[in-house]
């Protein structure tokens, strides 16, 4: 922002007048000077390195021994390169105490799997209800979804807690997933989608005799892949980056997930020492799934930020 | 969640389901619906139902059940050891959200403290990161840069990663002789102990300027409270640990609203820009009276959003320091929280998630209000 703000302040030169180009993709003012252009540059650099670096310095501490990660902090080279901390986490040397990296591994995966696939269908099933089926109380249950959407998670950790306690669904899968599995943004973001399938595809379909099912399943369904795309990655996202939920829907270590084993290895300090770098290998392959998601389907990712919740 | 679908969100209570719930929105004319309608599916109605009901079970049941049992709760005096709806817990009314709001306490000194400092994370973290969001939107938006497909990928990769994560990350950079620290001491700035230090930001501002003394303040300031604090402790501004939440804050969120900024930039009319152009505009006019004033409504979105969710702060407070040092690192929903699990104090943990549930409503409330009211003056054109 500095660069972009502070060319502009001083490139007070009005720009010479032009006729409007024909073509699309040409700026419509003039170039900034090359002094100001270099500078712009430098900046923009800067800006770049203070979201990277932070992740560099993560992927090279967790090939640092611990003696080196404190003493050489900002080192983008190990002094003496080990991949202890990643043998630990995997289990392939001595695993670290209170540290069972692959059952929380297995954890996140198995409910983000479910959740996700929850999502998909009742999310889907839900906003072709509200877009196109007509039924009494429709609207109110929009009405429904989106208050909903208003509530803040934080303020139903209790709340939760009190449910699953007493159905009896605290501490088992069942309750780590079992309320996640619909989520009103993302019946939101489906609703929006089949409100823009034309009527007439349905109609031809209804002509033809297929019921509402078969409309939906075969017919409406299939045309809603980037839709699906969207909110399969924001549902994954969501599920595997999830920590309130299953810091109050359980307490034993078994059902400990790589969010909340993560957590309370680094609040609680298990073991001695402050073990940054198994910390930060923890954090880097905990993060690892949603990366590459990200880097492949990345348009997606800026799909859901422009039509669906933002998560913090 | 950005400008199209808010709009879109407002437009069903501005263009009235109340009067006809069951019209399809949008361009069918009324002979085609007509049309539908006799040709409607029997069984509709069933199917509509058999539709939802996954979702009204999954919500009615983890979403509505829970806010009414917590309603419940926040009137007793509850351990979690018995059954709340058995009668074994005492009912006592009001009286945890008496002990919070009017009762000098304990309990009512740590819930001001939680606000105090929610309250400044608020005013820094909204700011900042909206105006950062602007600028790398700005950024990124230049035709001629090269490489703003990579800049874009770059500025919103924080966004996505999980808060867990990314907290233990600058946990590690924020340590005393951590990154940070080595970095400042190459323009020789001896950095604080981060997370170790409870002393408020504006007293020590105030105290290098010698307008008043951090050790012990004397006068109004010391004299004079509120909700049990006094009014130095209100003033004294976030702790040294709660600016590093900030820091990771704008940084995580920056991305996100970034993108929303950047929508809205290219849905400026090219002909406008031309037009500007033809009239002479510097890049300064452009910015200041052709994009700014475009970009408005996005920016009150983008202020309400972040305004809603810095006060749900709570992922980054647990991994980092968990209310450490002094308690300035605590905020309502923490707090909530550990009155519940780490205090068996359920009843005080509900009272303090019902308060924080109402100021959240009331600020969503707003801003949906606001959009609804902006896109019915603007609905015509657009």
């Amino acid at each position: 922002m500095t660069a972009g703000t502070a060319i502009r302040d001083r490139a007070a030169q009005p720009s010479p007048r032009r006729r409007a180009s024909r073509d699309r993709g040409r700026p419509v003012l003039s170039r900034f000077p090359v002094p100001w252009r270099l500078a712009g540059y430098a900046a923009v650099l800067g800006m770049g390195l203070l979201y990277l670096l932070p992740f560099v310095l993560q992927l090279v501490t967790g090939f640092k021994t611990d003696p080196d990660a404190a003493a050489h902090p900002l080192a983008l080279l190990p002094t003496t390169p080990t991949t202890a901390a990643y043998q630990r986490l995997l289990g392939l040397s001595q695993a670290a105490e209170g540290v069972p990296f692959l059952r929380w591994l297995g954890n996140s995966a198995l409910v983000a799997v479910l959740v996700t696939a929850g999502r998909v269908l009742f999310d889907s099933m839900a906003g072709y209800a509200l877009a196109r089926l007509r039924f009494r109380g429709r609207s109110v249950l929009f009405g429904f979804v989106l208050a909903v959407m208003a509530v803040p998670g934080v303020a139903l950790l209790i709340p939760k807690f009190l449910v699953l306690n007493t159905v009896g669904l605290f501490d088992t899968y069942t309750g780590m997933v079992l309320p996640l599995l619909v989520d009103a943004a993302g019946i939101f973001i489906m609703k929006q989608f089949f409100e823009s399938v034309p009527r007439e595809v349905e109609e031809a379909a209804r002509v033809d005799g297929a019921g509402v099912f078969r409309i939906f399943w075969s017919v409406v369904l299939p045309m809603a892949r980037p839709a699906l795309i969207t909110l399969t990655i924001l549902s994954f996202q969501g599920s595997w980056n999830e920590f309130t939920h299953f810091l109050v829907s359980t307490q034993s270590g078994q059902y400990e997930t790589l969010t909340t084993g993560l957590a309370r290895l680094v609040s609680g300090g298990l073991g001695g020492g402050t073990q940054y770098p198994l910390k930060l290998a923890a954090a880097l392959l905990a993060t690892v799934p949603v990366a590459a998601l990200f880097f492949c389907f990345q348009r997606y990712f800026v799909s859901g930020a422009n039509a669906g919740a933002v998560k913090e | 969640m950005p400008i199209r679908t808010m709009r879109a969100s407002g437009i069903p209570r501005t263009t009235g389901s109340p009067g006809a719930p069951d019209s399809a929105h949008g361009e069918t004319g009324t002979p085609v619906k007509a049309r539908a309608r006799r040709a409607g599916l029997r069984g509709e109605g069933t199917w509509g139902w058999l539709f939802v009901s996954p979702m009204v079970l999954i919500l009615g049941l983890f979403m509505v059940l829970p806010i009414l049992m917590a309603l419940w709760v926040s009137l007793l005096h509850w351990d979690g050891q018995s059954n709340p709806f058995s009668g074994q817990a005492d009912f006592v009314g009001l009286d945890n959200y008496r002990a919070l709001l009017t009762q000098d306490g304990l309990d009512r000194t740590l819930f001001a403290t939680s606000l105090r400092n929610n309250a400044y994370y608020v005013l820094l973290t909204v700011p900042l990161q909206t105006l950062l969001a602007l600028g790398l939107a700005l950024i990124v938006n230049q035709k001629l840069l090269r490489v703003r497909g990579a800049l874009r990928t770059t500025f919103f990769f924080p966004s996505v990663t999980s808060s867990i994560a990314v907290s233990t990350v600058f946990l590690f950079l924020f340590q005393g002789s951590g990154s940070v620290n080595s970095m400042l001491s190459w323009i020789g700035i001896k950095g604080p102990n981060w997370f170790a230090d409870p002393r408020g930001v504006l007293s020590l501002i105030l105290g290098g300027l010698g307008i008043v003394d951090p050790e012990r303040p004397t006068g109004m300031l010391a004299d004079h409270s509120t909700l049990g604090l006094s009014w130095f402790e209100w003033l004294s501004g976030p702790s040294v640990a709660m600016c590093t939440l900030i820091l990771l804050a704008v940084w995580t969120t920056s991305g996100t609203f970034m993108l929303i900024f950047l929508a809205a930039l290219q849905d400026i009319p090219r002909e406008l820009k031309e037009s500007a152009a033809m009239e002479g505009v510097n890049r300064r006019q452009m910015l200041w009276h052709v994009t700014l004033p475009a970009l408005r409504p996005v920016l009150f979105l983008v202020l309400t959003l972040g305004l809603i969710s810095t006060w749900q702060v709570f992922d980054q407070v647990y991994v980092m320091g968990q209310g450490a040092p002094g308690n300035t690192t605590l905020t309502p929903a923490f707090l909530s929280y550990s009155a519940g699990f780490d205090d068996a104090d359920f009843g005080q943990g509900s009272a303090i998630a019902f308060i924080l549930l109402a100021l959240i409503l009331i600020l969503t409330a707003f801003q949906r209000w606001a959009l609804a009211e902006r896109g019915a003056r603007t609905g015509s054109n657009r």
